[in-house]
């Protein structure tokens, strides 16, 4: 109790978000459920049960709160209630719904807490539950942290049976048959003579019943869809260019817009717009925030024009070389800048005392997000409120930042939330959504369509954390004995936070992420964060810190296992104490053929690391050619507690593999002169088709909370090709991105 | 000028030098080739121009005119899949989508010109359409079974 008080009193750091821990809850509002925000949408003789199922007499829509980023979460979520309803796929309608409390995040709460995933001790679930409360109470919407999953698994069932059982009751009111003899079946109550009632039908005497709220979800051996491979439900319109993104959108009366924004994050000293004022078919320039809008009749005339522009930007408020920013990273390991000693078993520096001693020094980049489809959004400001269009991850922060700058309160914002071309942390930024609301409120009635071109985009991205880490430690009879593990990276999360204008108090859960819980059973083991001050600013990028540090714990591990004489996966299994995480491990040596014999110029490596919730473990087999690393296989396991739907798992453990990789190999983010010098894909163009190595998927079950795995699969990636490396060539790589010390092909 | 796409003749009014992506997706309103990176370094705007896969973002519609231009909705519709995009549906390839329309209108050019690729011509023609969610093993994947469903006829 002691610590969970100690904890309770502190401020918690979670990816985007940061909440205040601590706060007395009253039990009575904790309980409390929020409206249903469907309720206000329904008109007489249509139902709905919960804020995720709406019915009216010719259509059914399922609520899917979550964005969809490419992950396919959409199908998931309406997989969900149609598994407990009863509803087959082109029986209804998907939303994203209207942002509301209701649709507040339970998992993100619960995974932000400083323990690790496996610890369910009193402190540990005490402070899941603070955190999991204060999230309700705040009405926190989120898309991220691989949490989609876990939100939803249960209480979407739960929504679907809710709905299916006021129906039911409906059916049974109408037809004065006991609810006992109905069943459901494909969209329909199932009468004991066969005959069949729509859910349409019902919806009139539905809506005049309490729903139902004593519901037992079916048994998973019942299931028709829950990890069966389903079609998903978008894969028709991404096949056909018929699913449209917030960039394909037409609004009626729209203008186009562009943006030039300093690069350097600073304001504007001066400028030249009569060139682009000239051009054909640009209407106006408009001030925003650090630099200027173009508004034309095209996307094409808007981008031309902005490019003529002239400026002579401020300087940046961080250090304009990368030389300062690196070495600022190397001046934080010192004791003012510690953020928390997060794991100290044993005594480290006595053990390392009078023995030989390994020490390494791993470097991470910035690296930019860039997901394929560049930021837009489209923005209507008038004396009624705004109207926004765009796809984004965090719903009622959208609200609130439109609000703040048109002026009016965040519920008279509507926000209609779309299928996003990607994001890997991108969409939990604002700038798209900011800048064209600044500019609709300069054009009241008007939408406002603003596309980022390429190059803005690039130069307005916020990279992912840079850092280092230090790791001393020394082995014993042929044993990992003791390991010192420091780590220093800017705090990502601070850096949201502050653009959310939240407190931002606390230990940063993610500079160690994925390191400090490692399920190594090491007799001497100490891992320490320390905060770099804000440099450039940062922001979430695919697996967060452990994508960082879980790429200077897994290298470093592999040096100091090679110097024991031991083997790699040998000695992970021997430290390896968690049940869950050995036989992730256990698999992957298996399903790789661990030890069995490779051509001279081959290698292998491995590496696991868990995040969020989530242990993976990667095998990666390279060739060293004469023209390079050629990168031949890679094997993954996770365990996700339950997979959903095998296809799309695997395409998305597959998809992170490629992400990790091509990251590791190729690209960053560098500043000179206080501009990122990447400006397009041409100089950070991640993995290449050519490069994709064959890559075998397989998911475990044995963990006992199910888990989501858009991210899990990054962090392995990197250091078990740089272990892998080694193995063929002898040659350790200690920074990110690897093509700067070694060729690909 | 007049513009030929998808077998249908549009009359547009514009500069020259525009680039047919714009064109496409402001003026015509076939919103599904897409905008990547504007440099020909993403593939996401790729159509065909008489067959030949082209990255539309580099293309002055002023050189266009009498010729064939091909979009991903002219090379088949949810009701009429063409052979490649049924392998993409089977193989559920995509993840956002957004790189999807332009993988399609290049691995149809590829297997126009062969009908059999080997994992080296795929390489060799799919290695500039760049896919941020990585979905590259379907990607190959798809295009091994379109083409022998090509064969098959
Ligand atoms: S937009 Fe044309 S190649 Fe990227
Ligand atoms: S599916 Fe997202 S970029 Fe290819």
């Amino acid at each position: 109790m002691g610590r969970a008080k100690t904890i309770a009193r502190r401020t918690f750091l979670i990816g985007s978000v940061a909440i205040a821990g601590g706060v007395a809850f009253g039990v009575y509002k904790v309980k409390t459920p929020h409206d249903n925000p469907l309720a206000d949408t329904l008109e007489p003789g249509q139902a709905t049960f919960n804020p995720f199922v709406k019915i009216t007499s010719d259509s059914i829509t399922l609520i899917t709160p979550h964005a969809d980023i490419g992950q396919g979460v959409v199908h998931m979520q309406a997989a969900l209630i149609a598994e407990e309803l009863d509803l087959e796929f082109g029986q209804f309608e998907t939303s994203f719904g209207s942002p509301d409390a209701a649709y507040f995040n339970t998992a993100l709460g619960a995974e932000a807490v400083p323990f690790a995933s496996f610890d369910e001790g009193f402190a540990a679930r005490t402070m899941r539950t603070v955190a999991t409360s204060a999230f309700k109470l705040l009405g926190v919407m989120g898309t991220g942290g691989s949490s989609s999953v876990p939100d939803q698994y249960e209480k979407l069932r739960r929504a679907g049976a809710i709905a299916r059982e006021t129906l039911k009751l409906a059916a049974s009111k109408e037809a004065d048959i006991p609810v006992s003899q109905l069943s459901t079946k494909n969209g329909a109550v199932v009468f004991p003579d066969g005959s069949l009632r729509t859910y349409q039908d019902l919806a009139a005497s539905a809506a005049k019943l309490t729903p139902v709220s004593d519901v037992t979800l079916r048994d998973p051996s019942t299931w028709r869809l829950i990890g069966k491979p389903m079609k998903r439900d978008d894969i028709l319109g991404k096949s056909t260019g018929t699913q449209t993104y917030t960039i394909d959108l037409e609004i009626e009366g729209m203008v186009h817009a562009a943006i030039r924004i300093n690069p350097r994050r600073a304001e504007v000293l001066e400028y030249d717009a009569s060139e682009a004022e000239a051009m054909p078919g640009v209407s106006r320039v408009l001030p925003v925030t650090n630099g200027l809008a173009v508004i034309a009749n095209s996307t094409w005339r808007a981008i031309n024009a902005a490019n003529q522009i002239n400026f002579d930007w401020a300087e940046a408020p961080y250090p304009a070389e990368m030389d300062a920013h690196w070495a600022e990273v190397a001046a934080s390991f010192m004791e003012d800048r510690l953020d928390q000693e997060w794991r100290s078993d044993g005594d480290p520096d006595a053990a390392m005392e009078s023995t030989e001693v390994l020490t390494a020094e791993y470097r991470a980049p910035y690296v930019a997000h860039q997901p394929l489809e560049p930021l837009a959004a489209i923005v209507r400001v008038d004396n009624e409120g705004a109207e926004v269009w765009a796809g984004h991850q965090l719903p009622r922060f959208v609200q609130q930042k439109v609000a703040a700058i048109a002026g009016c309160e965040p519920d008279q914002v509507t926000f209609h939330n779309q299928y996003s071309g990607g994001s890997f942390g991108h969409r939990l930024e604002f700038d798209n959504i900011t800048l064209t609301t600044e500019i609709a409120t300069q054009m009241p009635g008007v939408p406002v369509k603003l596309t980022f071109s390429r190059e803005e985009d690039f130069a307005q991205d916020y990279p992912r954390q840079i850092g280092m880490s230090r790791s001393s430690g020394s082995v014993k009879d042929g044993k990992v004995d003791s390991w010192s593990l420091d780590i220093a990276t800017v705090s990502a999360a601070r850096s949201q936070s502050a653009r959310l204008g939240l407190p931002a108090a606390g230990p940063d859960t993610q500079i160690a992420a994925g390191a400090w819980s490692m399920p190594y059973a090491i007799p001497h083991l100490r891992v320490r964060a320390y905060a770099v001050p804000e440099l450039a600013p940062t922001s979430s990028w695919r697996s967060v810190g452990a994508s960082t540090a879980g790429f200077f714990a897994e290298g470093y591990l592999d040096e100091l296992i090679h110097f024991a004489g031991a083997d790699p996966m040998e000695e992970r299994l021997r430290l390896c104490t968690n049940p869950i995480h050995r036989q992730v491990l256990e698999t992957i040596a298996e399903m790789s053929n661990w030890g069995s014999d490779l051509s001279e110029n081959q290698g292998r490596g491995v590496a696991m690391v868990e995040s969020f919730g989530v242990p993976t473990a990667e095998v990666v087999e390279v060739t060293n050619t004469e023209d390079g690393i050629k990168i031949d296989r890679v094997y993954i396991v996770a365990d996700v507690g339950r997979v959903i739907d095998p296809v799309n798992f695997e395409n998305l453990m597959q998809g992170g593999v490629i992400w990790g990789l091509g990251h590791a190999i190729n690209s960053e983010i560098t500043y000179s002169d206080g501009i990122a010098e990447q400006t397009n894909y041409d100089a950070a163009e991640g993995m290449r088709l050519y490069q994709t190595p064959e890559i075998i998927v397989k998911g475990l079950e044995n963990a006992e909370k199910i888990r989501g795995i858009g991210e899990p699969p990054v962090p392995p990636a990197a250091p078990a090709l740089a272990n892998a490396i080694f193995a063929a060539t002898g040659q350790r790589l200690r920074e990110m991105p690897f093509n700067k010390h070694i060729d690909f092909v | 000028m007049q513009l030929t796409i998808n077998n249908k003749i549009y009359d547009v009014d514009i500069e020259p030098d525009t680039p047919l992506l714009w064109v496409l997706r402001d003026e015509i309103g076939l919103k599904g080739t897409k905008y990547g990176c504007g440099i020909a370094q993403c593939g996401a705007c790729t159509v065909h121009v008489d067959g030949e896969a082209q990255r539309s973002c580099q293309l002055e519609v002023g050189d266009l005119e009498g010729s064939a231009i091909t979009t991903i909705e002219g090379v088949g519709t949810p009701e009429a899949l063409s052979a490649v995009q049924q392998a993409w549906i089977t193989h559920q390839v995509a993840q956002c989508g957004y790189c999807q329309s332009g993988q399609i209108m290049q691995a149809t050019a590829l297997l126009m010109e062969n009908n059999a690729p080997t994992d080296e011509d795929i390489d060799d023609s799919m290695s500039g359409n760049l896919c941020r969610c990585g979905t590259y093993p379907r990607i190959r994947a798809a295009i091994h079974d379109a083409a022998t469903k090509l064969q098959e006829g």
